[in-house]
């Protein structure tokens, strides 16, 4: 069965939306811990950071929220956030701390495989990468390989990244590792497109949109998710 | 991580980046060791920006000492942002790339860039905080006029960060056509390091010329430190010369250097303005290309090397200091390098080579409204 993993940035009432996620068929949940300059996010994702560091959510509070998470579903967990975060808290530290809250792994948006080898992370591979780097990544990396699905920030997009196929047929021919294509997915019809190229579909910035309206708007948005996974990729 | 400068340096961004930033690296360095781009370059410096800069003495600026100003408001374009955009701009051609994107904040690099964009033909694309553009108006103007598209940061502290952050993510989405031309010595390498390089004309000229003037080199060098182009340029000729004090100066509300910790922002490790959790702090300046929260990785390891130190300035102490210098020598300077001029003044060292950043004329509204 293909994987779907939900992107919620860290908020006191994250816990509760994660849940409705995993109801509606969510495999994974990525936490988000907001950093003040996220070079990688369009504005949904950014103005979700802004608000929720508006509302306390330094690291500390993020990791007691994954904590919270753990409690109600029984899914991974992954922190995913950016270099300035580790670099304040500690890389040993924030590993440590996240993986004692439940967390499994972490993406660090903007660490390049190179360095802090000591944080054991899910990579991230584009469609600029060189086979070179994507070898590098895909050996470096922790569970699965993360494909950015096109060359830009997050955000919802009207269609699947045309580059998506080219990369997933690259990564393929270098490695065996899951790999879960995220950016600009929103639609179930853009998961289900996704799902027929990749192991997992990771969707973010719509996730948050619709988490504005409650857990109840969540779930049936993940569940209309799931199902066009599932219709177009049967078990 | 694989530093440039000490503990500091590195390419902290997303992996889109990593191919581009392998190929600006290997771009530079084979530009570096090449003739004809040195002499294109030469060129360029000579014939349009109007290259060398004189060193002008300011004896009533400055009585009782022997201060010179290394003139780099005397650039086309009014600051020394025209050393870096010229030969990133040649460098960006080498490369391919037809489309430039910047970040300003007073807006000094913002006409740099868009004047070479004009001379070269590229399209030019400057981002650039609202408030900004509130306080540098002429620039935006200037931009409009020399065809560039300036957009509007609207989110944030809309000032020179964000502007930064926006730059990055257009870059990170037009890769492929694009080169972006960061203005200051900040950034991922190889950006600080090809940063100084192109601005180490100012050091280079100035130690010749003040060894011209004065048979001997100065006592102490002086620039004022946004992201630290300017003084990294002028600092560069000098880190040898080991009784040469090189002083940085920064502003009071902006002293990533001074009052900063250690941090990642915009893709180097260096010294900013953060707080404890790593959340980037909020500058403020009354000079607009003072007005960030982080520095070049290079100006925190010659701090920490203790070769370089890094004195506050408040905005008064720079007004006083625009002031001073328009009634003492008819040079109106820009307000980021007025914050030179002023702790110039008090230093107890007699020969002072000051590095006058640029000129004041785009900073006119702001001081008028602060007198």
């Amino acid at each position: 069965m293909k994987k779907l993993a939900i992107y919620l940035v860290c908020e006191p009432e994250t816990p509760e939306l994660a849940e409705a996620a995993v109801d509606g068929g969510a495999d994974l949940i990525e936490l988000g811990f907001p950093f003040s300059d996220p070079l990688a996010e369009g504005p949904t994702i950014r103005l979700a950071s802004e608000r929720a560091l508006a509302r306390g959510m330094r690291t500390r509070q993020c990791i007691d929220c994954l904590g919270a998470v753990r409690a109600r579903v029984d899914v991974p967990i992954v922190p995913m956030t950016y270099a300035a975060i580790l670099e304040a808290y500690g890389y040993e530290r924030f590993v440590a701390d996240t993986r004692a809250a439940g967390a499994s792994s972490a993406i660090v948006v903007d660490l390049p495989v190179e360095d802090h080898p000591e944080v054991p992370r899910v990579q991230l591979v584009a469609p600029t990468s060189t086979d070179e780097r994507i070898a590098t990544c895909a050996a470096a990396t922790d569970g699965w390989l993360y494909l950015v699905s096109l060359t830009g920030t997050t955000g919802a997009r009207g269609e699947v990244s045309p580059a998506l196929a080219g990369l997933v047929e690259r990564t393929r021919a270098l490695t065996d590792v899951p790999l879960y294509a995220g950016f600009g997915i929103s639609t179930p019809e853009h998961a289900a497109t996704v799902a027929e190229l990749a192991d997992g579909v990771v969707v973010g910035s719509r996730a948050i949109q619709v988490a504005e309206d409650g857990p109840a708007a969540l779930r049936d948005y993940v569940r209309g998710l799931r199902e066009a996974i599932d219709a177009a990729v049967p078990a | 991580m694989t530093t440039t400068f000490g503990a500091y340096g590195g390419r902290y961004v997303p992996e889109t980046l990593i191919p581009a930033l392998d190929e600006l690296t290997a771009g530079w360095n084979a530009a570096k060791n090449d003739e004809s781009f040195h002499r294109e370059l030469h060129e360029l410096l000579t014939t349009y920006a109007g290259r060398p800069t004189p060193l002008t003495p300011a004896p009533r600026f400055a009585p009782g000492k022997r201060l010179y100003l290394k003139r780099e408001d005397l650039n086309h374009t009014g600051a020394h942002k025209l050393n870096n955009a010229l030969g990133q701009a040649v460098l960006a051609r080498r490369l391919g790339k037809h489309r430039i994107v910047a970040e300003t904040g007073a807006g000094q690099h913002g006409v740099a860039t868009a004047t070479v964009c004009a001379k070269f033909g590229l399209e030019c694309v400057v981002y650039m905080g609202a408030e900004d553009m509130r306080r540098q108006k002429p620039n935006v103007e200037r931009m409009h006029l020399l065809g560039a598209e300036v957009r509007a940061v609207e989110f944030g502290t809309k000032t020179l960060k964000e502007a930064t952050s926006e730059a990055i993510r257009d870059w990170i989405t037009n890769v492929d056509t694009t080169h972006y031309l960061i203005g200051s010595c900040v950034g991922p390498a190889p950006y600080p390091e090809l940063v100084r390089d192109l601005q180490r004309v100012i050091g280079d000229e100035a130690r010749e010329q003040f060894l011209a003037a004065e048979g001997r080199l100065p006592e102490v060098v002086v620039a004022c430190v946004g992201g630290g182009s300017n003084a990294i340029g002028a600092f560069y000729a000098f880190v040898d010369d080991t009784d040469v004090r090189l002083v940085g100066v920064e502003a009071a509300g902006a002293a990533s250097l001074g009052t900063g910790r250690p941090g990642v922002l915009h893709g180097a490790r260096s010294s900013i303005l953060a707080d404890e959790d790593g959340q980037i702090a909020d500058a403020h300046s009354i000079s607009a290309g003072l007005d960030y929260p982080g520095v070049g990785p290079e100006h925190a390891a010659l701090r920490d090397a203790g070769r370089a130190e890094y004195l506050p300035c408040t905005d008064d102490q720079a007004l006083a200091a625009f002031h001073r210098l328009a009634e003492t020598e008819g040079i109106i300077p820009a307000l980021e390098s007025s914050h030179a001029l002023a702790r110039a003044l008090d230093l107890d060292e007699e020969l002072v080579l000051v590095c006058l950043s640029g000129r004041g004329d785009k900073d006119l509204a702001e001081v008028l409204a602060h007198s």
